[in-house]
């Protein structure tokens, strides 16, 4: 198996990337459409929607840069917010470029850096043997353009759903965000811990130091927990990390 | 202040996170504290993030609530996120309905 799929030409490895990107984008399609009310709601054009999406291509970090331009924050603020939110992302490239084939030149990992997300990162990462540049390149472009049609129908289209049903896809990212932590913290007591201490700190930030900005209240939260959990519960030496 | 520069910074940031390491670092990172805390950071960040601006997000504390408790007991059974995510919103919306 691991031999064929080593000798597969050029080709042949960028269906399969496409092939592996499609429940992706699928998935990316729904979640995006509730983004892009999310953006349109928080004072975005369609356009600067679909473009933040284009040139992002993560949810937490877009969520997060919305709110803090629609609370008039300083870039400083927002490059520290993007910093904290996606530096997972330099974790899991890290541990990708090991996994890289060396038919990954300089342009393809400048190419392929970009689409690094939790998905593929996760689809790539569990793939047997080395990752050629078409393989990666293929599922980034099909999973891009579902996060990306996903922002612009949800942005665009949006505004001519009911309200009831604009209010409820609102929920549909944070449900997302449960749906990532909740099952890792039931198996790990010491993620557990760093989410219940995130978690606590955020609600105390919220009705405690109301001035304080959602961004920066994020960063604070979750450092503070990060910092706690890594003194408390040190990850083991050797052990595979990075998935979420 | 143009939103145009806001993006330009936020995508800017964004990808040098992602080109650093991948297009250029090849050494693996030795500090136990710091490979710890960059382990639990997603978590604990997405956790940040969630709460309390769940009970926020549609506008209204009951479809929010009976929204969040969907998400929740779906999680806690491992479902895909794309189910959990849409599960949340289908409960919230259906909430809406009944509270009319």
């Amino acid at each position: 198996m691991s031999e064929t799929t080593q000798q597969l030409r050029r080709g042949g490895w960028f269906c399969r990337g496409m092939l592996h990107g499609l429940p992706i984008a699928l998935g990316y399609l729904s979640v995006s459409f509730g983004f892009g009310i999310m953006a349109v709601r928080a004072g975005m054009s369609v356009t600067e929607a679909t473009l933040i999406s284009l040139l992002n291509l993560t949810s937490a970090g877009q969520a997060a840069g919305v709110s803090v331009i629609a609370a008039g924050g300083s870039l400083a603020e927002m490059a520290l917010v993007q910093l904290t939110i996606n530096i997972r992302y330099a974790l899991m490239a890290l541990s990708l470029s090991q996994k890289c084939s060396p038919r990954f030149r300089l342009l393809q990992r400048l190419t392929a850096a970009y689409g690094i997300t939790d998905e593929i990162f996760g689809v790539c990462a569990a793939q047997p043997g080395q990752i050629e540049p078409p393989y990666m390149c293929a599922m980034i472009l099909v999973a891009a353009a579902g996060w990306v049609l996903g922002t612009f129908l949800g942005a665009f289209a949006g505004a001519l759903l009911p309200a009831s049903v604009t209010a409820a896809l609102g929920i549909l990212l944070y449900g997302m965000f449960l749906a990532i932590i909740v099952p890792p913290a039931r198996r790990d007591k010491a993620i557990l811990c760093a989410v219940l201490i995130a978690a606590a700190l955020s609600i105390l930030c919220r009705y405690l130091i109301p001035a304080l900005s959602e961004g920066f209240a994020v960063i604070l939260c979750a450092v503070t927990a990060s910092v706690a959990a890594a003194l408390l519960f040190p990850r083991p030496d050797e052990e595979e990390e990075g998935s979420t | 202040m143009n939103h145009a520069v806001y993006i330009a910074v936020m995508a800017g940031v964004t990808y040098l996170i992602r080109v650093i390491p991948f297009g250029f670092f090849r050494k693996k990172i030795k500090s136990r504290f710091l490979r710890s805390f960059l382990y639990y950071i997603p978590y604990a960040v997405l956790s940040a993030m969630t709460l309390p601006a769940i009970l926020y997000s549609t506008g209204s504390l009951p479809t929010a609530i009976v929204g969040t408790a969907a998400a929740l007991a779906l999680a806690f059974f491992g479902l895909p996120l794309i189910v959990v995510a849409l599960a949340a919103s289908l409960a919230a919306f259906l909430t809406g309905l009944f509270l009319q």
